[in-house]
């Protein structure tokens, strides 16, 4: 593991700026947030993704102040923050809404919060322009709201955010209200400035994409839980279940009953932790405890080497589709019957323990190759082009393969459209590698 | 050519209920007392032609208005007049902010019956509200049989025939005037702005003083204009309520044309009387137009 990745998440020795310890929020009957524990670390970019209704909000709710914890306690800095009230916490936030204040002019509304504390008038003053020079605002500091755009409201909003050097910054939909080219562009801005401040960033949002290009973290969630927490990297190629697979981009699945296949005497010599397979990837199994990560940290690895760390570095999909004639299959994984008649679904990097269950294997489009011709790999279903969308550089063709399932399937258009030879209702053969799927039990 | 019909409606009804009663009023305020009917002379006489008109013009004169300044009891009763409805303009505003801010933040499914509650008084005659309001005030009244009742007060309190019943009659006629504009604008408030204020290290009340009443200034303002414009020439309340000693000029204006029979002079009283209004009326309507541009 190089030093030089900010990865504060895998080191035992970095204390969390944010500790939720056994959260549960209810509004009445209704549980919004149910027995949540995880971390946020400093400097971090930590994004809560999932639908509405989750308790995204809530969760940053709690941060700010406005809503407290009905169980479970939330700590800053170690310290519990529930009988500290919003107005005295070292955390701003940005609203959805961005809730300018329309009476005050742009300079007005990054100063408010400044001339709440006891700063002097004129650092007040300079602390102001240094927001909207970081922001750009320089020209608009004497308007009022209603007179500049949208994509200035945003960043007057963000501006009277960080004007007081929260510890801990909040985002709640930032760029929901932004079109989609000014929300690219806003979104690597945003990055930039929480580089340049260091600022700890909370962003709540549904749009995956923007979590995926922001955060250092993406939290997915569902009805009140965070069912994966991880880079993004990880959120997208080996998601844990089902809904984390399909709550972000797009993926096939397949279900069938899983058969461990026969393991070849090399394979004997892999670690069993090989396997990314959700369920079966408990973070505690294969990996060494706290106490066991130290101690290998500070002494073993000097003399065995350094740790493999956790599971998710292991065994990630491949990524290309498979060329004809590519290297022959890998043994062991199980195998997975999904339709009667059908060659069952080669997984080499499954849990041959899974043997008997149900699973789903999940495979993103791009994944895939089609083709017209079998190409020679571990697995090829035939099927019929049913639909074809042409996204410029990209093309998703919709193929029903055998029992009415329909698959997606993406492929560069590196050839123009016109010499392309794949076409509605043709006979395709689409393929992946063994590898190329993730087994997932939820 | 349709435009220009829809435009011309409200000004034929500006004309005919305003301007035209207007000018019949100027008109006797520059006639002469006369024991006729009208009580007034000269009249206008159309029979007689050009010469008639030329006639009646020139018998015309500002003599009543010279009047008003000779009397001092006109413009102590203008004074007075304004500083009773100032006076109670601003303890309307104390009563009703309040309540509106109540109705503001309550939950969504009350607001409707609330609002309904406010308007409600508007059901029955203004007058019988005002007559019921002698018989809670009154030396045997209600509220002194119950003060002495509860034994917080030992003999009854003199309240009907003094100001405070006037103030307390002019409140609560005219509280649904500051109540509904006032609470237009703070519901129209986003929440999340106390938030934003909190959030930036502002305690409530002082999110309150500096969001929340800037915020609603127009509604406070337009309030204040509908309570005290009609309160300055109000005369049912004050005859009602009031004692002999207050003076306010709708009384004024009333014992002018009815006692005395005097309707030029009258008229003088009500044109003088409008002059002073047109003041906060033009400012009224600037508040008005301010308030369009921050939301247009």
């Amino acid at each position: 593991m190089s030093q030089n990745v900010f990865e504060p998440w895998n080191d035992p020795d970095a204390t969390p700026l944010i500790q939720f310890r056994n959260v549960t929020k209810r509004f009445g009957d209704f549980v919004a947030i149910d027995d949540q524990s995880f971390d946020i670390y400093e400097k971090e970019f930590f994004a809560l993704l999932g639908p509405s209704g989750c308790g995204k909000t809530t969760m940053m709710r709690m941060l700010a102040g406005f809503e407290t914890p009905t169980e479970g306690s939330i700590l800053l800095n170690g310290q519990d923050i529930a009988p500290i009230p919003p107005n005295k916490r070292a955390v701003n936030m940005m609203f959805q809404s961005y809730a300018l204040f329309p009476h005050l002019t742009v300079w007005d509304n990054i100063a408010f919060g400044l001339k709440r504390s006891a700063m002097p008038k004129l650092e007040i003053a300079a602390r102001v322009e240094e927001m909207l020079k970081l922001t750009r605002l320089e020209r608009f500091a004497r308007r009022k709201p209603h007179q500049i755009s949208g994509g200035q409201r945003q960043r007057v909003a963000l501006a009277r955010s960080l004007a007081k050097a929260p510890k801990l910054l909040l985002l709640d939909e930032p760029m929901g209200a932004l079109d989609a080219k000014l929300r690219q562009a806003t979104q690597f801005e945003l990055m930039d400035i929480q580089e340049t401040t260091g600022t700890t960033f909370v962003i709540v949002t549904h749009d995956q994409e923007e979590a995926m290009t922001v955060a250092s973290r993406v939290a997915v969630m569902d009805t009140g839980r965070i069912i994966q927490a991880d880079i993004p990297r990880i959120i997208y190629e080996v998601p844990v279940s089902r809904y984390v697979a399909d709550f972000i981009g797009d993926v096939n699945l397949f279900e069938g009953t899983a058969r461990a296949r026969d393991t070849a005497p090399d394979a004997a010599a892999k670690p069993v932790d090989a396997a990314p397979d959700g369920a079966a990837r408990p973070r505690g199994t294969a990996q060494p405890d706290q106490r066991g990560k130290r101690l290998h940290d500070r002494l073993l690895k000097y003399f065995i080497g350094p740790r493999a760390d956790a599971p998710r570095q292991l065994a990630p999909p491949t990524a290309d589709a498979p060329a004809p004639g590519s290297e022959p299959t890998e043994t062991g994984g199980i195998a997975i019957d999904w339709a009667d008649g059908e060659p069952p679904l080669i997984a080499s990097n499954g849990d041959p323990s899974l043997d008997g269950q149900r699973v789903t294997l999940a495979l993103r489009p791009e994944k895939l190759g089609i083709s017209k011709t079998r190409p020679d790999v571990a697995n090829a279903l035939q099927g019929k082009v049913i639909d074809i969308a042409y996204l410029g550089n990209l093309s998703t063709y919709h193929v029903e393969l055998a029992g009415g399932i329909m698959a997606k399937v993406q492929a560069a258009n590196t050839r123009r459209v016109a010499e392309r030879d794949i076409t509605w209702n043709d006979t395709v053969w689409i393929s992946f590698r063994e590898t190329a799927g993730v087994v997932l039990t939820e | 050519m349709r435009r220009a019909a829809l435009i011309l409606v409200p000004y034929l009804w500006l004309l005919a209920l305003f301007l035209v009663p207007f000018l019949i009023v100027f008109k006797i305020s520059l006639s002469d007392i006369a024991l006729a009917i009208p009580p007034y002379t000269p009249t206008l006489d159309l029979s007689e032609g050009w010469q008639g008109i030329r006639d009646f013009v020139s018998r015309l004169d500002f003599e009543n208005f010279v009047f008003l300044t000779t009397d001092d009891l006109y413009w102590r009763a203008y004074l007075s007049s304004v500083q009773i409805a100032l006076i109670a303009t601003v303890l309307t505003l104390l009563v009703g902010y309040p309540i509106a801010y109540g109705m503001a933040s309550a939950p969504d499914h009350w607001r409707p019956t609330l609002m309904m509650l406010v308007i409600l008084p508007f059901w029955t005659s203004f007058l019988i509200r005002v007559y019921s309001w002698m018989g809670i005030l009154s030396t045997e009244g209600y509220l002194n049989q119950v003060l002495l009742g509860l034994g917080v007060i030992s003999s009854p309190l003199t309240i009907l025939n003094t100001n405070t019943a006037v103030y307390i009659g002019i409140v609560y006629t005219y509280m649904p005037f500051m109540i509904l504009p006032i609470y237009s604008t703070l519901e129209r408030m986003d929440g999340s702005l106390l938030e934003a204020a909190e959030d930036l290290g502002c305690s409530r009340i002082k999110a309150f003083w500096l969001i929340t009443v800037p915020l609603s200034k127009s509604g406070i303002i337009a309030g204040c204009f509908l309570v005290f414009i009609p309160t300055v020439g109000e005369f049912v309340i004050p005859s009602l309520l009031g004692g002999s000693d207050t003076l306010m000029i709708g009384k004024v204006l009333w014992e002018e044309f009815f006692n005395n029979r005097d309707w030029p002079v009258a008229s003088a009283v009500a044109i003088v009387l409008l002059l002073i209004l047109v003041i906060p009326i033009v400012l009224f309507q600037r508040n008005v137009e301010k308030q369009r541009e921050t939301e247009g």
